[in-house]
């Protein structure tokens, strides 16, 4: 038997961008087990909503995390929303969905990124960057704000996106879908990315739902979950098809995500042709009372909302289950056995948030 | 490996190295924003009553309003550039427009004075008039 010795990795590491810490028990060169911890970075933004009016909470739950800002906004909102028993008119519905499915292009397109730059492949990463900041032009020019929106509200959403604005975001999307072919083509065809790649960091179907993986990284196993197929928001009227791969290596999490991106564009047309005329909030009175327990589908995969209200201004209880927060446990269930090289691309493989998963 | 192709990144590097870069050259050329970008909160002090509803929504308590002094004051390094001010102001006297603000090394807080707002209403006769009253 080799000699183990305990490598610590993280939190500070030029390939992650966000912090998290993993003793790393080595033989030789070869993985046994990943320890890890967090905690770094908690704020208790949790606990905040016990001090804070109902409806100014939804600024903080869009500060949970930079790239899912729109999806947890969205996701605190219709929670309440179902408390309360608010209907939200069709076109504030569709404008959520317009702007879920950008975020969804932004966090791959920023993922894919970063993929690129863990590989050394710089001149990809600034394309995946470049294509990715159309879509926070887009954002900048709809709501405002490039990262963080401020565009959902209990009853709706605060702004509207016009028709001329509309048809430019459409023009955007398609032009968008034309530059990312070279980029979906370098990734999926290309021999370097392949032998990087391929059959690296295997998570079978099995240990995928067994350590209870989510998103891209459960579908990239071969299990067809995609909660986008329940029908919140605006996604009931369009046609949503989980994207899966087989294989479940780290090749297999790249091609879900960049056909991922390809469906997140089409639906955003989709959307933008069906979207409806109309209202896009309605008045809230009175307070909340009860509780509420909702699933969105994240770009990282599945988020939990549970809010319990007691009648007052103040809510009783917001608990937010990040995707990052189910996908740990998978990551180290696949850095068993790999080598110590490897160990920064199967983390970044996951698209780690662990400001998400701290809260 | 499925069908693996070389240079397959050859001819985006080679068009890239023919174009403008994407970037622009900040500060050397000024930084475009769009009409709605969330940049700062500005106020028309002559329309505003102090009524304090900005100050009451503020998420993180950035604004102040004094009604006696007939001040409202803004830290900007506090706030978020949400808009509840705004959307909650009842003469409109508040709005965000585009454009940042300059940084400092030091949190300040901008104070301007409202000159049109309505007088603070008279104080009700507390217990210690009722009393006086009634003994003269």
């Amino acid at each position: 038997m080799a000699k183990r010795s305990i490598i610590p990795f993280g939190p500070q590491h030029p390939v992650l961008p966000e912090p998290i810490h993993l003793d790393l028990v080595l033989e030789d060169e070869t993985v046994v087990e990943a320890i890890p911890s967090i905690g770094f970075i908690h704020r208790g933004l949790e606990k905040l909503v016990e001090k804070k009016d109902f409806k100014q909470y939804v600024y903080i739950a869009e500060r949970v995390c930079g790239i899912c800002s729109c999806g947890h906004g969205m996701g605190y909102c219709e929670s309440v929303e179902h408390i309360m028993g608010i209907e939200v008119p069709r076109r504030a519905d569709y404008l959520r969905t317009i702007w879920m499915e950008m975020s969804r292009v932004h966090s791959h397109l920023l993922w894919l990124g970063l993929l690129a730059d863990a590989l050394g492949f710089e001149s990809l990463f600034m394309e995946a960057w470049r294509l990715r900041e159309r879509i926070l032009d887009m954002f900048d020019a709809t709501t405002g704000g490039r990262i963080i929106f401020s565009v959902n509200t209990i009853g709706g959403v605060l702004k509207d996106i016009d028709d001329s604005m509309l048809k430019t975001l459409k023009e955007t999307v398609r032009d968008m879908r034309h530059e990312f072919k070279p980029i979906v083509d370098t990734f999926l065809h290309d021999y370097t990315i392949q032998s990087r790649l391929c059959g690296l960091g295997v998570l079978s179907r099995e240990d995928a739902i067994l350590n209870g993986a989510v998103g891209p990284m459960l579908r990239a196993s071969g299990e067809a979950i995609d909660l986008r197929t329940l029908g919140y928001a605006a996604y009931n009227d369009l046609m949503v098809m989980p994207i899966t791969a087989q294989d479940g290596d780290a090749y297999a999490r790249c091609e879900v995500r960049l056909k991922e991106t390809i469906m997140s564009l089409r639906m955003i047309e989709e959307a933008i042709e069906k979207i409806p005329s109309g209202d896009i909030a309605v008045p809230v009175k009175g307070n909340p009372n009860g509780e509420y327990f909702m699933r969105i589908e994240q770009p990282r995969g599945e988020a939990i909302y549970y809010v319990k209200a007691n009648g007052t201004k103040n809510l009783e209880r917001f608990r937010l289950r990040t995707p990052t927060t189910s996908n740990i446990s998978p990551m180290l269930r696949l850095l068993k056995g790999c080598q110590l090289a490897d160990v920064p691309l199967l983390v970044l493989t996951i698209d780690p948030c662990i400001s998400c998963t701290e809260r | 490996m499925e069908n693996p192709k070389f240079l397959t990144f050859a001819k985006t590097a080679m068009k890239n190295l023919f174009t403008k870069p994407y970037t622009v050259q900040y500060p050397a050329k000024p930084a475009q924003f769009p009409e709605r970008m969330r940049g700062h909160i500005v106020i028309q002090p002559e329309d505003c009553i102090c009524c304090g509803l900005c100050m009451r929504n503020c998420p993180p308590g950035a604004i102040t309003v004094d009604r006696a002094a007939g001040t409202w004051s803004i830290n900007r390094f506090d706030c978020i550039q949400c808009g509840s001010c705004t959307i909650g102001c009842p003469k409109k006297c508040l709005q965000i427009v585009p454009g940042y603000t300059t940084p400092d090394t030091q949190k300040q807080t901008e104070t301007v004075s409202c000159p049109n707002r309505p007088a603070p209403p008279a104080k009700p006769a507390g217990p210690a008039d009722a009393k006086k009253s009634i003994t003269i």
